[in-house]
């Protein structure tokens, strides 16, 4: 019972969070919850046994993202931005829409097959450490789409570098 | 820590949960209670063996030679008034420093002082404490906007771009030792130093031990990188409008991290709470000394450490210190990544 | 722990290109300001190169993920001749528009790179990956003219709808995976031969459908194309008109031919819808328009609208009416790109008033590609349409192909009001042009292709299958 409480409560408090970044009037504010509910995502990640991606979760999300983003919000002119509307003005529809892609994932998640069962048992990943069945899945199975996952990480690199070199 | 072990068992097993429950919560008041007096007289050492170095004395007024200074400092402290600045975000304002201390104190959970002597076990311990780190950003960052002033504002910038630049540097270093521990968890790594005969990764990963020297130096937000507060440009950066009991639990946050990147530094590279075994083979009377012992030792060498640079560098330029982190450090990290694994390779 | 190696043979060609651009980033820093086109030298023979390889290293590797058939061979030469003609036509244009960084040739190499994944992926992962390996370098191209406000507005518009419609892909993808177990290609074909179809498998189809429409600028998701391709550089434009989309056409073939084969009624009825509201959006809208690369991106649209036909049609003959139309296509709008390059000012349609007066040359040759580019024989958009057309009507489309003419109809209005201006109306300035060997040379490939490939397709068309299927 115990564990079903606590996945209720992470579960619950994620989307109570995800409504409470949205509709903050502050942006800086907005971050900050959203650091919260990194941590809260992270917890989950802890139930499935993801101790590494909970782990990264909190490193990158939370260590390396939200600060740029931070860091970018902080330079805004806090005063234009309290005082424009928090949402445009098309916002029922936004809420219609969402509404009904919650609708349509909440009737075809029957319809979801669970996947075959891989060889990574709940038993092998503690005995392993779930860092290392991560490794081997990544580096045997998973390796082409990692490689060029690393070159889309590079042209990040590559573009930010074009587009904000000093002119010459 | 697996929540589905430990709370799976609790409907069946109530009584040794609880009983674990309580040694957990013992263990983590002694820690705390060792940190916090401990915090207390770094600061009077810190003083003291700055004064000596420069031909001072450092306080010597409350009790014998100054023994009581930091106790009369943090009455003190603890009685002034908490300002808050009128423009200032309250609550992100007062949150602030919580979250300083939160970070800091939280890695020391995972942190083995002892074989037999840590709070949690945990695979991925390394991992947790960056975690752990980069969550401290937050505080600086948060202080310095939510106190709406200039300086605290740019001091906030500083502190966070640096602490997330270095966190790289930091990173590659430790993840050779992970290498050559083939292990994330710091138990196992302190273990694994033992096959060496001079049990320590420091004298094959001399390189990474500078680097981690330097980033840690970084990450602590301390000379000769203290530029978040810089006293002479920033009057005293993301904290400069606290005062009273915030004030001081900046400062904490500010020792109990030296003291985890210090346990770190120990852990992963001076073998924790281990004696090098041709030591032990040469001297066996060592054995007798507990290992704890020896781990607070190498603590307060690295502590020393931070006082001895405090005391003979001078602060970096700020562009100096970003070129440091990204064209040096991180540099010089990776090529010895990359030397590490083709060694571990061949072996 | 020793892990084997997978056999790396078919994906020698983007292992080439993969190493040839990082060399190139690193080598980029030592080469002074005024020696980069030695940079893009590298680039052409690299690609000639793995234009040779590819025939070469066919198979299927990396656990299915990865495969290389004549399929995707065909569309790797289509990939690599845009990128050989894009860099040929770059050479002193970027130096003219004051955007050469040695970069701007990695990034082509990275994009093409990315086209030749998606053409060879059997997984969606690898497909999504290798679409956002050449959506980022593409986003970074339509920005490189970094102090232009037009660029940077391009740039941004690319990049936001850009990862919009990645998103959608991805919902799409993780919906298919929820109902087929499995991100291989051809395992979800198989599961879904035994399934019985579901409102939920076709939105997730039809989310797919979304994002890849948008990657071949298809109406109702084309928006982006005219902004970006009139603020990105000409020739980056030139990049984007065939690149990107015949990307997109490869990625359309394998997975509704293959994963969605079993589903064949319903993408036909939607891609049918797509295809003529692209048709009817490019060409209508192209009539107003004023600027060249405006005109040209609606141009691009309409002619997306037509290859869809072939993929309507949902056979073998239609799919490699595709592919020969992608290729024809290819070689007639970086003909007509080339041309506007060539001009120092070639984004006005006015612009090109009684420029058969002062350059009669340059007014012959993009007559040519005008024509080619409205089907009229003997060019070789001509039979690219024929083909197209052709097979819509064997597989039983043939009102839609009668839309399809009509509409084709339209376009001959905007082409031939170029010819019309080039020709006939009184010269207002003297066009000055910028003629280099580079260029030349582009426009002289274009052109020899769009007569031979006109006057015999079979032996061009005949041979290209021949060497890569």
């Amino acid at each position: 019972m115990l564990p079903q409480i606590i996945f209720g409560y992470f579960a619950i408090v994620t989307i109570v969070l995800s409504l409470v970044i949205i509709t903050r009037k502050n942006p800086v504010h907005s971050v900050l919850w959203m650091l919260v509910l990194f941590f809260h995502i992270a917890a989950i990640y802890l139930f499935l046994n993801a101790e590494f991606i909970a782990a990264v979760q909190v490193i990158l999300y939370a260590g390396a993202v939200l600060v740029l983003f931070l860091f970018v919000i902080m330079m805004l002119n806090l005063k234009e931005e309290l005082s424009s509307e928090r949402f445009i003005g098309e916002w029922p529809i936004g809420v219609a829409l969402g509404l009904s892609i919650l609708l349509f994932i909440f009737f075809s998640i029957a319809k979801l097959a669970p996947g075959p069962l891989g060889k990574f048992t709940i038993e092998l990943i503690q005995k392993e450490t779930h860092t290392k069945a991560i490794g081997k899945v990544l580096y045997t199975e998973y390796i082409l789409p990692f490689e060029v996952a690393s070159l889309i990480l590079l042209i990040a690199i590559v573009g930010a570098m074009v587009l904000a070199k000093k002119r010459t | 820590m697996n929540f589905n072990e430990i709370f799976g068992t609790f409907g069946l097993q109530s009584t040794s949960f609880l009983f674990q429950l309580l040694i957990v919560l013992v263990k983590i008041a002694v820690v705390i209670a060792i940190t916090m007096l401990h915090v207390a007289y770094a600061t009077y050492f810190e003083r003291k063996v700055i004064g000596h170095m420069q031909v001072r004395v450092g306080p010597m007024r409350v009790g014998p030679h100054g023994l009581l200074q930091p106790i009369a400092d943090g009455v003190k402290l603890f009685f002034k008034e908490d300002i808050i600045p009128s423009n200032a975000d309250r609550t992100v304002f007062q949150i602030a420093p919580l979250v300083a201390v939160f970070a800091t104190l939280s890695s020391l959970a995972v942190i083995p002082f002892y074989d037999i002597f840590y709070i949690a076990n945990i695979n991925v311990g390394i991992l947790y404490i960056f975690a752990m780190s980069s969550l401290g950003a937050y505080s600086l960052i948060m202080s310095g906007w939510a106190s709406n002033s200039k300086y605290s504002f740019l001091g906030g910038l500083r502190s966070t771009a640096q602490v997330v630049s270095y966190e790289i540097a930091m990173a590659f270093s430790l993840v050779s030792i992970m290498l050559m521990a083939g292990s994330m968890n710091l138990i196992e790594i302190v273990q694994a130093q033992q096959q060496y005969w001079y049990g320590m990764y420091l004298i094959p990963q001399f390189v990474a031990y500078i680097v981690f020297l330097i980033a840690m130096l970084a990450e602590t937000n301390r000379t000769p990188f203290d530029l978040p507060e810089a006293e002479s440009e920033l009057v005293a950066g993301y904290f400069v409008e606290y005062s009273g009991m915030r004030f001081a639990l900046f400062f904490l946050g500010e020792y109990i991290g030296m003291i985890v990147m210090s346990s770190l530094a120990v852990v992963c590279f001076w073998g924790g709470w281990t004696v090098p075994p041709i030591l032990l083979k040469f001297i066996p009377q060592l054995a007798i000394v507990p290992g704890i012992v020896w781990f607070i030792l190498k603590v307060y060498f690295h502590i020393f450490l931070f006082y001895w640079i405090r005391a003979t560098l001078p602060r970096y330029r700020y562009d100096k210190l970003m070129a440091l982190g990204w064209k040096i450090l991180i540099p010089v990290a990776l090529a010895n990544l990359v030397v590490t694994s083709i060694i571990k390779y061949i072996y | 722990m020793n892990i084997p190696l997978p056999d790396l043979t078919p994906i020698i060609p983007e292992i080439i290109m993969s190493i040839v651009t990082c060399a190139l980033l690193t080598v980029e820093v030592f080469v002074k300001d005024k020696t980069k086109d030695f940079l893009g030298i590298i680039c052409i023979g690299t690609a000639l190169a793995v234009m040779y390889m590819i025939p070469m290293s066919q198979g299927v590797t990396f656990g299915g993920m990865f495969i290389s058939d004549g399929y995707s061979s065909y569309f790797k030469f289509i990939f690599l001749i845009s990128l050989i003609l894009t860099i040929l036509i770059s050479f002193k244009f970027i130096q003219r528009e004051d955007a050469e960084f040695g970069e701007y040739y990695s990034l082509l190499m990275f994009a093409t790179a990315g086209m030749m994944i998606m053409a060879s992926s059997a997984d969606l992962i690898l497909l999504y990956l290798g679409l956002e390996l050449m959506a980022l370098s593409t986003y970074i191209l339509a920005g490189i003219k970094r102090h232009d406000t037009r660029s940077n507005e391009a740039a941004l518009k690319y990049f936001l709808l850009g990862a919009f419609s990645s998103a959608i892909l991805l919902f799409g993808i993780s919906l298919t995976y929820g109902l087929t177990t499995s991100t291989n290609i051809y395992q979800i074909a198989e599961h879904l031969k035994q399934g019985e179809t579901s409102i939920t498998l076709l939105i997730a189809m039809i989310m797919i459908i979304c994002a890849f429409a948008f990657k071949i600028a298809s109406a109702p998701f084309h928006m982006w194309a005219p902004d970006v391709y009139q603020g990105a550089p000409t020739s980056v434009t030139a990049f984007f008109s065939v690149g990107p989309k015949a990307a997109g056409f490869a990625v359309i073939g394998r997975v509704f031919f293959i994963a969605f084969e079993s589903l064949q009624m319903d993408w036909t009825a939607i891609l049918i819808g797509l295809a003529i509201l692209t048709m009817a959006v490019g060409n209508i809208l192209a009539i107003v328009q004023t600027n060249m690369k405006r005109m040209l991106a609606y141009s691009s649209i309409a002619h997306a609208g037509y290859a869809l036909l072939g993929i309507i049609a949902g056979t073998t003959e239609g799919l490699n009416a595709v592919m020969t139309y992608l290729l024809i296509y290819a070689f007639m709008n970086m003909g007509a790109f080339a041309i506007v390059i060539l001009l120092e000012k070639g984004e006005n349609i006015k612009d090109y008033n009684g420029l058969s007066k002062s350059h009669p040359l340059v007014a012959a040759m993009m007559l040519v590609f005008m024509f080619s580019l409205t089907g009229i024989p003997p060019t070789a958009g001509f039979i690219g349409k024929f083909n197209i057309f052709m097979a819509a009507i064997n597989a039983g489309y043939t009102w839609v192909v009668v839309v399809a003419v009509c509409f084709s109809a339209i376009s001959a209005y905007y082409y031939m009001r170029i010819v019309m201006n080039m020709f006939m109306k009184p010269m207002e300035a003297e066009a000055k042009i910028y003629p280099n060997p580079a260029n030349g040379a582009a426009l002289l490939i274009s052109l020899l292709m769009v007569f031979i490939i006109g006057i015999m397709p079979s032996v061009v068309i005949g041979y290209t299958f021949q060497m890569f299927m």
